[in-house]
């Protein structure tokens, strides 16, 4: 039932954000359904630490580990995004008169990054990831800017691109899990099952069909260039819901596959996906230095974290495994902050560009504290979580003997943390060029940021038993050795 | 042929013969409204190609699939084009390409050779003489679509392409997953009509805005080196 309520609840949202009296109170609505949303997201999960899977409707919507970790982590950043948007939208002061518009579609969008984790059928999860597409078209180009327009038409053509691309995907997984003797319903389980019995050429056909397709869309280079531009100009609240998790739930459905490829025992796709994800980890690494646009610094910052995440699944060992999910929700957590205080910045500085802000530690010390903070967590300094997972996804690759691939690994990372805090430091420290001392920053702002902060710092000192057995439970899905 | 064909299947090979020619002509059309009539063209092959199917593996399945894609695709699909993007399909008529057409058509051409050599190591899984002519045309027809997509810079033949595409892998989807549910496949034609409805007003935004339709033409943002001082 929980898992039906956790579907509806946005979709709810979105109608009642519709109706015309009810527009004025559409941000309030959607604050309250996207955090009881996130409520049950956490029953949801501390039922399946229970029973290890839970069934909404059979065949339809199931979670199991990885579901629910994906469940909270989508649910946790739709709600703290929602409440930032309030304010952060309203002292814009363009297109009030639209607002309710904009929280209609961004309640359609938190409901297709919702769908998509609780859904067992493969078939249906393509669906869900092509209306996230389509719903975050129209948030990327809400504020009909020219350069927001261009950003939004690069952002669909590269990305619809890929959806019928995976759409052959699916469909030949299909033609496989059916000449592999299945039966009853596709769903991931039941292909998992008939991972032995699937012929090999036909699972290789369309694990590569879908990732091509789904990796446009996760961010993945050499198809990553929309995503910069999506992510700078979107409205903020809206790119810490992309970058956090919108990359992240088609990258869920490739590694899925990508597990029930590597139980066949195609342990060569494995090998792939290391040099792919090194790959985007690079080019996002050596993009970071050059980067003018602070936004665009995070944006690019998703990739690395992608790749990252796309090589420890390709090293499939437990450990790796392990690494590889808390990466997952250390990204989703961190990246959404630091779209929370680049917006804040955005609305208070008024400017995009790193080089006209100096100082931000003396124009306001909030914003200039949680920047530098928010940046070290997300490059990987060590009291932060993101150090504690890449650190564990580089042990378990030394472990399984990878070194060549830990040690190129390793170097983007530092190059990654150096051009990150480069960039920071010339915002952050210095004497401000601006005359203005005291910037007000905006209520639901800072309480969305506060709020984020907590998990950034408390992950990285001490794990709740509970989580490490959701990740634990999330990291078996992914079907390492 | 390597096994027995009855008549609805060597149909079906006409139709497929003809959705190949009219992803080669989508490439060579210069025209917007052209490209336009071509898909619907295509589409209706697809459609007939799922009755024929249909027919021959008495499958109510598939008559349902070519239903909706009728339905889509040949009525919706050209009907929402024409509401949103009237005067945007009628104001530039010839269409800028980064190649001449003999070149693309060149390049067409190999990729629907590539896509046979690419499913040839999958042949030899079926002796199916409906899946080794519907998937690698199916996987011809998607490729053809990207490569229009890259190739031109105006908004509805891309919006096209990708529709195009899409009738490529429903055309090898129909002989490799006839029994897909139809729910999913009901979703997938509501996704299609979605994309058309999206993409098309997103095409009338940027028109109003910024004047013009040539995706060529939208150039600002990218990555410059910065200046370190």
């Amino acid at each position: 039932m929980a898992l039906i309520a956790i579907v509806s609840l946005p979709l709810l949202a979105a109608f009642l954000c519709w109706i015309p009296i009810l527009r004025r109170a559409a941000w309030i609505i959607s604050v309250i359904c996207l955090f009881l949303d996130f409520v049950l997201a956490l029953f949801v999960s501390h039922q399946v630490i229970q029973t290890s899977i839970v069934v909404g409707v059979r065949g339809w919507l199931e979670a199991d580990g990885l579901s629910a970790l994906m469940l909270v982590l989508v649910s946790f950043v739709c709600a703290l995004a929602a409440l930032f948007a309030g304010d952060e939208m309203r002292h814009n002061g363009k297109h009030l008169h639209r607002l309710w518009w904009f929280y209609c579609n961004y309640n359609l969008l938190a409901f297709a990054l919702i769908v998509v984790p609780a859904l067992a059928d493969p078939n249906l999860v393509w669906v869900g990831v092509e209306l996230i597409t389509l719903f975050a078209i129209l948030l990327v180009g809400f504020e009909t800017t020219a350069s927001a327009l261009e950003a939004a038409w690069k952002y669909s053509v590269l990305t619809i691109m890929g959806a019928p691309i995976s759409l052959l995907g699916f469909l030949v997984l299909f033609w496989a899990y059916r000449s592999g003797g299945g039966t009853g319903q596709e769903t991931w389980s039941s292909l998992t099952l008939a991972a032995h019995t699937m012929p090999p050429s036909l699972l290789r056909l369309a694990f590569l069909l879908v990732f091509v397709g789904f990796g446009t869309k996760a961010g993945l280079a050499p198809m990553h260039t929309w995503l910069p531009d999506a992510h700078s100009q979107a409205p903020s609240p809206v790119c810490a819901v992309l970058s956090g998790v919108k990359t992240s739930v088609p990258l869920y459905a490739i590694l899925r596959l990508l597990s029930i490829v590597l139980v066949s025992g195609e342990a060569r796709m494995g090998r792939w996906m290391m040099v792919i994800g090194l790959v985007s980890v690079a080019i996002a690494a050596f993009l970071l230095l050059q980067v003018r646009e602070y936004k665009r610094m995070f944006a690019y910052s998703t990739v690395e974290h992608m790749g990252i995440i796309l090589t420890a699944a390709g090293l499939s060992t437990q450990a790796s495994d392990f690494g590889a999910v808390s990466q997952m929700l250390n990204h989703s957590i961190t990246k959404s902050l630091c779209f929370y205080v680049a917006g804040t910045v955005l609305v208070t500085m008024e400017t995009r560009e790193i080089k006209s802000i100096r100082g931000l530690l003396r124009v306001s010390p909030f914003m200039g504290a949680t920047l530098l903070l928010c940046a070290l967590a997300i490059a990987g300094a060590p009291p932060f979580p993101i150090f504690l997972s890449e650190y564990s996804i580089l042990s378990a690759g030394l472990r399984a003997g990878h070194y060549l691939a830990v040690v190129i690994l390793a170097a983007l990372i530092v190059l990654a943390f150096i051009g990150i805090m480069l960039q920071v430091n010339r915002m952050v420290f210095g004497r401000p060029d601006w005359p203005r001392q005291d910037v007000g920053v905006p209520l639901t702002c800072r309480i969305a940021v506060i709020a984020a902060v907590l998990p950034v710092i408390v992950l990285g000192v001490y794990i709740p038993s509970p989580v490490h057995s959701l990740l634990q439970l999330a990291a078996r899905q992914l079907g390492g050795r | 042929m390597p096994a027995q064909m009855s008549v609805p299947e060597a149909l079906n090979t006409l139709c497929a013969g003809l959705v190949l020619i009219s992803a080669f002509a989508m490439v060579a059309t210069r025209q917007v409204q052209g490209v336009v009539r071509f898909f619907i063209i295509q589409s209706l092959l697809l459609a007939a190609s799922c009755f024929l199917l249909g027919f021959s593996q008495h499958s109510m399945h598939l008559y349902a699939l070519g239903t909706i894609t009728i339905v889509a695709k040949v009525i919706a699909i050209p009907w929402v084009l024409k509401r949103t993007l009237a005067r945007v399909l009628y104001v530039r008529r010839e269409i800028d390409q980064v190649f001449n057409i003999p070149a693309s058509l060149l390049l067409a051409l190999l990729l629907a050779i590539f896509s046979v050599l690419l499913v040839s190591p999958i042949m030899s899984v079926t002796p199916d003489p409906v899946i080794r002519i519907n998937l690698p045309i199916g996987l011809a027809g998607v490729l053809i679509g990207a490569f229009s997509l890259v190739a031109r810079r105006e908004a509805v033949p891309q919006l096209i392409g990708i529709l195009a595409m899409e009738n490529g892998a429903f055309f090898a989807g129909i002989a490799i997953a006839a029994e897909l549910p139809l729910i999913a496949e009901l979703t997938v034609a509501f996704n299609v009509i979605l994309i058309t409805v999206i993409i098309g007003l997103l095409a009338r935004n940027i028109k109003e805005t910024i004047g013009t339709t040539e995706a060529g033409a939208l150039t600002e943002l990218k990555e410059e080196p910065v200046s370190w001082r």
